[in-house]
């Protein structure tokens, strides 16, 4: 059973409406195409990133089990005891015991693990190696702009010119953290806003001023940065969606759940941001990564423990907010760590590393087989990459964005090959109270097949399928709806991309966002 | 020529032409907060700074005085004792060549007959079909000597005057007037103030902008004689009291000063005459504000000298030099004035200036040395005009433009400067009004009239281009700043703490609180917490200048930190 049921009744009254809700389901204007669009944006998908900054040492994240021995005798100084592990079921890796949580997702088939993750000729220089990942270049290739930042680019050429627009008015992608990094950096202009700290956004939502010296200087500085908050091109549907939401779940006092926190907070409270990047930093573990007197604490099992409560959190507060079908969390790391350990309790930049994928419509699991541990490995031992983080990348942007083919090569710059992270989300969707919204259609993505299922409604409604542009892609026909029924939908020849399906009578008008 | 209606001089598609060259409209900027806050009493005076004198101390010296600090300005005045220092930074440099003809364009035949490509157009006669491009040239060269000043007060003194003493180049649209109106103003930039005035009287510029000219004993015109007093000498402090009468009688003082006609359109000097024809003879009585002055009225050529009494009679006047201090203060060191600043400050400069006769250059001296100047409450207190905030990132971020000489490289440059600022509120020889820019006069608000939430967010967008896709100077050439040519002449580039403290003193006009220089410092070490990992970033590149891959580590941590250190709020303080 899954879990994602454990607060819808006692909290589902507290969940806040989205723009549908306060806009009320019914349309006040009929012909305002544009309005139709962005009621069915509610439902658009989100990639949330948690970049671990420093070098996550994976081998120590997802342990593989059939080579114990070998870890005990190559890496002595850092390696879990045995018994402490969280073995995960139906496969031959365990969790640091500091993932209580993941593993229940694990359980639950809401966490998808990626084995040894990289990229040929790995680069050992933080700043290079999160450049690469970032920039989804090849490792001697220069590129300086972010993967997310070119798909952006893709979907909104004219950005920054043009927005925010009505179609648009959020922000393309929200970073938290100290700065712009690299990610949504497009070709020209970077992509997203950024809220430098989260107390920075409680500043901009609650009009708290920052700290200003008391001198003269000091006033000034308070008028600039009043103005600034207010000329904020975001800053006004920021603050709005962040008003919204009157109540979250508990979030543990950490930097990481603060930003989780405010994350789902801003989709909670309609943005349509598709984007967000996040950052726990300390990854770096070169020496005390470990307690000498146990290898279950130490610095890495903080940072994990910090990692796996901080997503638990906003896992619950997804469901809380009702929001938890349309969230994707990811986690990436510049690189893993070196094989053989430090004497120092700790250990050196390494190369691939396991990522993790986790939310309702991931197809749990594991991916990929475990890495080989050389008994004799030396200190210039790393592991090898099995899954390109390009192909990652690919997958995630095709399965759950719905980028085309065109988008995946001019972001990446070249084709990889898919792995399977998103499961079918037909199952969540066709189990719900199914006509919430009056309109259901699945599966979503489609995939051959499709049924459209209207309700709530007793009219003749005209059925057509859009473009993200609004154009016309297919009519549909009319029918007659008495209460409910469903209509097949054949989507076989329907080239890849977003789409709407509209739903329009004298008394309806229902849209819903469809992806193939 | 005989020119009774002088605004007739206009071409019949005046209002055409402006459209076509005034690539902004005149944009009125409305402050947002109009509450004043009084600042706590500062009890240093004009006694001079005997306190330390080391990197914050130049700075602030130099960031008043100039548009923009440059490494090399540091480094120069770091060679200097103090009072070198304040001598150095009031020295009166040779005069900048003049604008040329930048403007021809054989692809479209419009080709100044008169003025050769890269010649001065200031000596040729008006010609109505490029009077458009000569304004636009002038406006060009005023924005350059601006940019490329030395690290001296120069600039910004002429600009004071020009905001203090303003006329309208696209009002008075006779560019080459509007040229020797500015070379008037840098002539007597440093010199004495009541010949400055003296020659603004007759400044061919100002007799057409504020219609001397045509102020005759048949048309008297007030409009001069009313702000010789209200805005240029006396002012309208509280005990301004001079009377309706006083500007009625100044007017008169000034009628018959017009133009000699015959040469108004011909090449060379446009001259300014005294017509005793056009002047009104009887005795000019002004009031008790004046103790009652007599100037006696004169009906020959004689009556040329009214003036000079005239401006005795202002300069007599304790206000003029009190009125002017004032203005000195509020541009220079911050805009408020209470009882104790006019105590300590206003009134003994104003001591300074008359028993100086009027010369400018002791005030200057005074008010720059003073141990009020300096005082920490002063530092950092003033929001950037335009020129401070766009002339200042050009200097400070060493921008190369388009690095040509040709004038119409200079020209396409200096345009997308002029028309950036215009776009914030200040288009330079425009001011809104004869009173010169809000920013410097209106209460409460001064300088918080250069912020609104369009020009902070242009600002924004401003330092953002010059960081990554460049800054826009024409279809083309958008040119960004090289921030690694930038560190190379810092102290140490390599330390990222130091690195970015020097940044920081350059660009800031007060140094970030501890919450911001942290945000700095993990976004340039992409989040590591050791410092080595910039240090060696940055040595592996001054070791391996060619590689491209450390070239782009280095860039891609510089470009964040220095897109947040430039919009933060301390950036818009000097």
């Amino acid at each position: 059973m899954k879990r994602r049921s454990f607060l819808r009744h006692t909290m589902h009254s507290l969940a806040v409406p989205g723009v549908l809700g306060t806009m009320g389901f019914r349309m006040p204007r009929a012909s305002s195409l544009s309005s139709l669009l962005r009621m069915a944006a509610d439902t658009d998908r989100v990639l949330v990133m948690i970049y671990l900054d420093g070098g996550n040492d994976g081998l120590n994240t997802v342990i593989p089990l059939d080579q114990l021995s070998a870890l005990n005798s190559v890496r002595p100084h850092v390696v879990l005891p045995d018994d402490s592990m969280l073995g995960l079921s139906q496969s031959e890796v365990a969790l640091h015991p500091s993932l209580s949580g993941l593993k229940s997702l694990y359980d639950e088939g809401r966490l998808r693990v990626i084995q040894n993750v990289g990229y040929p000729q790995q680069n050992y220089s933080h700043f290079r190696s999160t450049d690469i990942w970032m920039s989804a270049s090849d490792s001697n290739e220069l590129v300086n702009s972010g993967w997310p930042g070119r798909y952006l680019n893709e979907i909104y050429p004219d950005y920054p010119e043009s927005y925010p627009s009505e179609e648009m008015p959020d922000p393309l992608s929200i970073e938290i953290g100290y700065g712009s990094s690299l990610l949504f950096q497009g070709p020209a202009a970077s992509m997203g806003m950024v809220i430098n700290n989260t107390d920075g956004f409680y500043g901009l939502i609650d009009d708290q001023e920052e700290e200003a010296p008391d001198t003269p200087a000091g006033e000034k500085l308070k008028y600039l940065r009043l103005i600034a908050r207010q000329a904020h091109l975001y800053g006004d549907v920021v603050k709005t969606a962040a008003k919204k939401v009157k109540s979250q779940a508990d979030y543990p006092q950490t930097s990481l759940a603060d930003q989780l926190k405010i994350v789902s907070r801003l989709i909670a409270g309609g943005l349509r941001t598709p984007l967000y990047l996040v950052r726990l930093g300390g990854f770096d573990t070169h020496d005390a990564q470990v307690e000498a007197s146990d290898h279950t604490t130490g610095e890495h099992a903080e940072l994990l423990e910090t990692l796996n409560d901080a997503i638990m959190a906003f896992m619950a507060d997804l469901e809380m907010q009702g929001t938890e079908d349309k969230v994707v969390g990811m986690t990436f790391s510049e690189f893993g760590r070196r094989i053989v350990s430090n004497a120092s309790l700790g250990t050196d930049h390494g190369a691939a590393a396991p990522m993790f994928f986790f939310g309702n419509a991931v197809k749990g699991g594991v991916l990929g087989e475990n890495p080989i541990i050389p008994p004799n490995a030396n200190y210039d031992n790393n592991l090898e990459w099995k899954y390109d983080f390009r192909q990652i990348y690919a997958s995630i942007l095709s399965q759950w964005l719905g980028a085309s083919d065109s988008q995946l090569q001019a972001t990446l710059f070249d084709g990889f090959d898919q792995v399977e992270i998103i499961g079918a989300s037909e199952p969540f969707l066709a189990n719900k109270e199914p006509l919430e919204k009056g309109l259901l259609v699945y599966p979503n993505p489609l995939n051959g097949q499709a049924t459209i299922r209207i309700g709530q409604t007793h009219e003749t409604v005209s059925i057509d399928v859009t473009d993200m542009q609004g154009r016309l892609v297919k009519h549909l026909g009319q029918t007659q709806i008495h209460g409910q029924e469903e209509i097949r939908w054949d989507t076989q020849n329907l080239p890849k991309g977003k789409y709407f399906v509209m739903v329009r009578g004298n008394m309806t008008k229902r849209v819903f966002a469809v992806m193939k | 020529m005989n020119n009774p209606n002088l605004k007739s001089y206009h071409p019949k598609n005046y209002k055409e032409l402006l459209k076509k060259y005034r690539k902004v409209a005149e944009v009125v900027l409305d402050p947002i907060d109009k509450t004043s806050r009084k600042r706590k009493a500062v009890a240093t005076g004009l006694e001079t700074y005997s306190g330390p004198w080391g990197d914050e101390e130049i700075m602030h010296l130099l960031k008043r005085c100039t548009f923009g600090v440059r490494k090399s300005d540091l480094q120069q005045y770091r060679e200097l004792s103090f009072a070198e220092a304040i001598t150095a930074a009031l020295t009166q440099g040779s005069p900048p060549s003049p604008p040329v003809n930048d403007y021809n364009n054989a692809a479209e035949s419009f080709i100044d007959p008169d003025v050769p490509y890269g010649e001065t157009w200031i000596d040729a006669a008006r010609n109505d079909t490029f009077t458009g491009e000569r304004v636009v040239s002038l406006k060009n060269w005023l924005i350059q000597n601006m940019v490329t000043q030395p690290a001296t007060i120069e600039e910004k003194m002429v600009f004071f005057w020009h905001n203090l003493l303003p006329t309208k180049a696209w009002d008075v649209f006779f560019p080459k007037l509007s040229y020797r109106y500015f070379e008037m103003l840098r002539r007597n930039a440093f010199g004495n103030f009541k010949t400055m005035i003296r020659e603004l009287t007759l400044d061919p510029a100002m007799l057409l902008f504020l219609n001397g000219a045509s102020n005759n004993k048949d048309a008297p015109d007030e409009n001069y004689g009313r702000e010789l007093q209200e805005l240029f000498c006396i002012g309208k402090g509280p005990n301004a009291q001079f009377t309706e009468g006083d500007v009625q009688a100044a007017a008169r003082v000034l009628t018959g000063w017009t133009f000699d006609w015959d040469s108004w359109d011909k090449d060379g000097v446009v001259n300014v005459v005294f017509n005793k024809w056009l002047h009104e003879t009887s005795d000019k009585q002004f009031s008790s504000f004046y103790g009652n002055r007599l100037i006696q009225g004169r009906s020959d050529e004689t009556g040329a000298e009214e003036l000079n009494e005239l401006l005795d009679m202002i300069f007599d006047n304790d206000e003029t030099a009190l009125f002017i201090c004032r203005r000195f203060y509020s541009y220079f060191v911050y805009h408020e004035i209470d009882e104790t600043t006019e105590a300590n400050v206003i009134v003994p400069l104003a001591e300074v200036f008359r028993n100086n006769d009027y010369e400018i250059a002791p005030v200057i001296e005074a008010l720059f040395s003073s141990a009020h100047f300096f005082d920490q409450a002063n530092r950092g207190a003033m929001i950037k005009s335009p020129t401070e905030f766009l002339f200042g990132m050009w200097r400070t971020l060493q921008m190369t433009g388009l690095d040509s000489t040709d004038p119409a490289d200079l020209k396409d440059q200096n345009s997308s400067l002029l028309w950036r600022m215009a776009g914030e509120g200040l288009e330079i020889a425009d001011p809104p009004s004869v009173s010169g820019w809000p920013a410097y006069y209106q209460a409460p608000s001064f300088d918080k009239y250069w912020i609104t939430t369009d020009t902070i967010s242009n600002r924004g967008l401003t330092t953002d281009s010059m960081i990554y896709w460049g800054f826009w100077i024409r279809s083309g050439s958008q040119i960004p700043i090289d921030l690694i040519e930038l560190l190379k002449e810092f102290d140490t580039p390599e330390d990222p703490n130091l690195m970015l403290e020097e940044a920081s003193l350059l660009i800031h006009g007060i140094p970030p609180s501890e919450v911001e220089f942290a945000e700095l410092k993990a976004i340039l070490l992409s989040g590591q917490e050791n410092d080595t990992y910039w240090n060696s970033a940055w040595l592996s590149l001054m070791n391996d200048p060619e590689n491209t891959e450390y070239r782009l580590v280095v860039e891609n941590r510089l470009k964040p930190t220095f897109q947040r250190l430039l919009q933060l709020g301390e950036t818009n303080l000097f």
